[in-house]
Parts: C-alpha cells; sequence; structure tokens
C-alpha cells in the first residue's frame, strides 16, 4: 500500500501537479489497483521465466543506412519558441 | 594517517555509425543544428524507435575485445527524467541486463601489469546539445543532432588506486576503441567522455569511504589533475575530522578545482523500466564468434610484435602502440628500414614532440612516413648530423617537401668526402700549432678544441665522427 506522501513525491518526480485533495482522492483508488495487482503475489512463480516483452518477437532491427531527416522548420513547426533554429527553453543552469 | 585511494571510471563513447541508434537520421558531428531530426529522435508521441543493428555489433565488438561475457539475451530499459535536452523524457538504455559484463583490461603501472575488472558494458542513446548564451540572456537553446546518437557506456571495477591509474587505464581503453574502429574517441568534442567516482580509506579498512563523483574532464590530463585535486581534497577533510559528502562534483579546467553542482534536492530515482517499444535483442553464439574473427590486432599484440619483429624496446612499442594511428605510422616508416630503432626514437622523440606543441594530430603533421625514413638514412649515411636532421625535420612538417632537397636548400649537407676533411685537418693544425703541442704534452682536451676549430672552418657541414678520426690519425 502507498502512503500520500509516497504519492505526493512521485507525483513531483514526474512534474505531475496534484494538490493535497486530489492527492487524499487518488490514493485510495492508486491502493485499489496496487491491491488488486498484489494477486500476483500468490502465485507460485518458482520457475517462470520473467517476461519483459508481451509478443515473442525479438531482434527487430534495421540496417545502418542513412534516411533523409526532416525539414528543420516541419521539426521546429510545434516548438513554443524558437531561435537560430533551435528550440529555446528556459535557462537551465548546472 | 595514510589513506588509500578508491576509483571507478564511467566512460561514455560516441559510436560511429552511418546512423543514430533508433531512427535512420545521420550521426555526425557539427551538423548545421536541427538538420539531422526526425520525430523519433526528437520524441515525437507515437514515434516509434527501431534498433540500428550496427549499434549491436559495435557494442559486442568492444565487449569481446574488452574480455567480457556477451549475453545472449538483453533487452533494453527506459531512465525517466526530465531535462530540456532528452525530448521523450526518458533514455532508452540497458538497466539489469546489459549486453556484455565481466570484463577486464590490462594496465601497466611502473612496470608492472595490473588487470582492471570491467563491470559492465550497455548501449544507449546520448542526449542533445543545450547551447548556453551568456550570463545576461535568460535562455538555453538546444540542437537535437546530437539526440539518439548511440553510445556505449562502459563501467570499470572500483580497481583504479591513484589517479595515474585511471588515466593509464583510460588512455589503454581510448586506444583499444580506435583500434576497433568504432568511436572518434574526440574528448574535446565530447564523442568520449568519463565520469570518475573517487573515495579514500584509511589503509587497512575494509568498507569504502564515502565517495563523490565527479564530471566535466576534457581530456586524459584533465582526468588526472581533477582526481589528483579530489583526493587531496577528501585526505584534507578526513584528516580535521570531517566528512565527505556524496555529491557531484564538476571539474574547473581553468581554476583547477572541483566544484559542487547544484543538486536537484530530490534522489534521483529513474524509475527503469523494460522499454516496451523495442523488442529483446537475442544473440547467436555463430554471430558474437563471427565478430571475435573479425577483431583487429589490438594494442597488447601489436607491441609484442613490434619488439619481435622490429627489435625495439618494450617501453617504445608500449608507446607506439598507444593510438593506432602512431602505431601505423611507426610501422609504415619501420617496415623495410635499415635502422628500426631510430626510427622508434624519431617517432617517440620529434614527431610527438612536435604533436604536443603544436597541439596537432598525426595526420595534421605533413610528414609521410617514407620520407621519415629516408632522412633517417641520410643520418645513418652520414650525409646530415644529428642537429641538422633536426632543423630538416622542423622544415618537413611545415612544407611537406623532401628531406633530399630540404638538405640543400638549408645548406646542411655535411662534407663526408674523406680526402676534403683530409686537407681542411691539415690547415687548421698548421694555423694551431700551439694546441697541437698540448695535446702531444697529454692534454686531452685540445683535442675538443682542434674539432671546433675544424667544424668551425667547414662552417658546420663536415662530418664529426669523420674529423675526430682524422685529427686522431694526422695527430698520432
Amino acid at each position: 500500500m502507498v502512503e500520500k506522501n509516497e504519492l505526493l513525491k512521485m507525483a513531483s518526480i514526474a512534474k505531475l501537479k496534484m494538490t493535497e485533495e486530489e492527492a487524499e482522492t487518488i490514493v485510495k483508488k492508486f491502493n485499489v489497483v496496487l491491491g488488486t495487482a498484489s494477486l500476483f503475489n500468490e502465485l507460485d512463480l518458482e520457475d517462470v521465466e520473467p517476461s519483459y516483452n508481451i509478443n515473442s518477437v525479438t531482434n527487430v532491427m534495421r540496417e545502418d543506412i542513412p534516411k533523409e531527416s526532416f525539414e528543420r522548420e516541419i521539426m521546429l513547426a510545434n516548438a513554443p519558441e524558437k531561435l537560430y533554429g533551435c528550440i529555446k527553453v528556459s535557462k537551465i543552469i548546472e | 594517517m595514510n589513506f588509500e585511494t578508491i576509483i571507478g571510471l564511467e566512460v561514455h563513447a560516441e559510436l560511429k555509425t552511418k546512423t543514430k541508434a533508433f531512427c535512420s537520421c545521420i550521426n555526425e558531428f557539427g551538423g548545421e543544428v536541427n538538420t539531422n531530426c526526425c520525430p523519433v529522435c526528437m520524441g515525437y508521441p507515437g514515434a516509434l524507435p527501431v534498433l540500428n543493428k550496427k549499434l549491436v555489433e559495435y557494442a559486442v565488438r568492444a565487449g569481446l575485445a574488452l574480455n567480457c561475457e556477451i549475453s545472449l539475451f538483453s533487452k533494453t530499459d527506459r531512465k525517466n527524467y526530465f531535462y530540456p535536452d532528452l525530448p521523450k523524457a526518458f533514455q532508452i538504455s540497458q538497466y539489469d541486463i546489459p549486453l556484455c559484463k565481466n570484463g577486464s583490461l590490462k594496465i601497466e603501472v611502473d612496470g608492472k601489469e595490473k588487470v582492471i575488472g570491467i563491470t559492465r558494458i550497455h548501449i544507449e542513446e546520448d542526449a542533445g546539445k543545450m547551447l548556453h548564451g551568456t550570463e545576461s540572456e535568460d535562455y538555453s537553446l538546444v540542437d537535437f543532432n546530437r539526440s539518439g546518437v548511440p553510445l556505449i557506456e562502459i563501467v570499470s571495477e572500483p580497481d583504479l588506486r591513484s589517479p595515474l591509474e585511471a588515466r593509464l587505464y583510460l588512455e589503454k581503453l581510448k586506444g583499444i576503441l580506435e583500434y576497433l574502429e568504432i568511436s572518434d574517441c574526440k574528448m574535446q568534442e565530447g564523442s568520449l567522455r568519463c565520469d570518475a567516482n573517487i573515495s579514500v580509506r584509511p589503509v587497512g579498512q575494509k568498507e569504502f569511504g564515502v565517495k563523490t563523483e565527479i564530471k566535466n574532464m576534457n581530456s586524459l590530463k584533465a582526468l588526472q589533475r581533477a582526481l589528483e585535486y579530489e583526493e587531496e581534497r577528501h585526505k584534507r577533510i578526513l584528516t580535521e575530522g570531517g566528512t565527505i559528502v556524496q555529491e557531484t562534483r564538476r571539474w574547473d579546467e581553468a581554476k583547477g578545482i572541483t566544484v559542487s553542482m547544484r543538486t536537484k534536492g530530490q534522489a534521483d530515482d529513474y524509475r527503469y523500466f523494460p522499454e516496451p517499444d523495442l523488442v529483446p535483442i537475442v544473440l547467436e553464439k555463430e554471430w558474437i564468434e563471427s565478430i571475435r574473427k573479425d577483431l583487429p590486432e589490438l594494442p597488447d599484440e601489436k607491441r609484442k610484435r613490434f619488439v619481435k619483429e622490429y627489435g625495439i624496446p618494450e617501453y617504445d612499442a608500449s608507446i607506439l602502440t598507444l593510438t593506432k594511428e602512431l602505431s601505423n605510422f611507426f610501422e609504415a616508416c619501420a617496415k623495410g628500414h635499415k635502422n628500426p630503432k631510430a626510427v622508434s626514437n624519431w617517432v617517440m622523440g620529434e614527431v610527438l614532440r612536435v604533436m604536443k606543441e603544436k597541439d596537432i594530430e598525426l595526420k595534421e603533421l605533413n610528414i609521410k612516413p617514407q620520407s621519415l625514413g629516408r632522412l633517417i638514412d641520410l643520418v645513418d649515411e652520414g650525409v646530415l648530423s644529428n642537429t641538422g636532421a633536426k632543423q630538416v625535420f622542423e622544415e618537413m612538417y611545415k612544407t611537406g617537401e623532401e628531406p633530399e632537397v630540404l638538405v640543400d636548400r638549408l645548406g646542411l649537407r655535411q662534407i663526408s668526402d674523406e680526402g676534403a676533411i683530409i686537407e681542411l685537418v691539415k690547415k687548421v693544425l698548421e694555423e694551431n700549432q700551439k694546441s697541437v703541442e698540448d695535446y702531444k704534452k697529454g692534454k686531452t682536451n685540445a683535442l675538443g678544441y682542434l674539432v671546433g676549430q675544424c667544424m668551425k672552418a667547414s662552417k658546420g657541414k663536415a662530418n664529426p665522427q669523420l674529423i675526430n678520426k682524422i685529427l686522431k690519425d694526422l695527430l698520432s
């Protein structure tokens, strides 16, 4: 089961805005989902290989052959702000 | 108190595939901003990645050269974090099943071989590039040409015990990746990047001390300097009874110090999970073996061969084989040459000196290996003195002209005609009767004076060995 504080922390890592009241409601719903999912813990999976991918396909790869990229104007068309052919963002200082 | 230093390195190498890791955009350095981009590498909703086969091949090549186990089954995972250079808000990487693991690399420290463990090598994609303006500008710009460029991350075990060992390890690793022709390995351009973890502990203590991670070292020398600084900082704090804060620090090359980077306040939580848009990578043993079979000759093998084939000292061979370029240059020059040791001396001496002084690469040096070979011949044949040869070399790399032409143009051709030198020496002896008498009385240093006078008389062009011999003959 998850606590409200933990939920708020996850929301902040995922950059989701969530008020205290919303968190109260969501934590309840969240725990219903977790409760259902925890039923899996009752299964005996001792000798079962973990499944990383739901279909059995492997090795979908392509050859290393270049194709034309998109026009810059098209790629940047939806950017809220742009400058000198780049996407403009808030100043980031490390 | 005596301390022991513990260092581990994380090295990122950009692979020189033609296209990016998960889309067919061109992988190149320095293109016009945001022109090698598509919906996949710019993280548009609904775009689907498709893995570049070459990326897997190159990573396996690296794994085999570094004695790793290659995973027959591996997969990709999402590493989630928010940053403007990461348009999908996750990086496709590998978490619990890397492509290669449990490898090793040998370095030589004080003449002794030391094996450094390699924990893992995994494949991942690079992020875009942030361009920061001046301080007064309140924005940053993002170029996504680098977004999706394939990388391998090579993680070492904490087996390194000094900043020098760390440098030797990185130098060797860089050499191997260059030999494999899978990465340009240019630290200045960022195609090879190195982060270092360092801690110190009192000698005898089993547990590791608290570590710091340092970033932003743009050369081998910077790595060593940054680690030396950080090592001293740790020791000083501990000696004064303080505690080390676990944090990431940035190396400031200009100031020669490490500075704490602003932490996000929250511990990193990347919430890795299997990448649902890509399927597992399943490798066949035969394919891996075919890559192993095609591996080029690597530095260690080449070093042994140089010692055997060219009879040069082990030390020379280890320097000459550090980079593929240098080893090829040496070999092109030494092959069939009468005096491979002289070739080695010239390459390790003048060639490396000029490259270092001018901060240029071998290919920028205007000298063909065959021309250097002939320059050495001219010295061996007595046409040029060693000093004269160095002058010719200076002109050779500046003008690209051949040594035979330069010898005459610079007027450095030695007089090696015995008859001409005998005449010259006789004349000098006549003019310096007093020195001749001194020499005959046992003042041996008078000979040096006479050699000097002969050289002067020949305007520096006579072969000094020959003068010496003739002087002694005439005086005896």
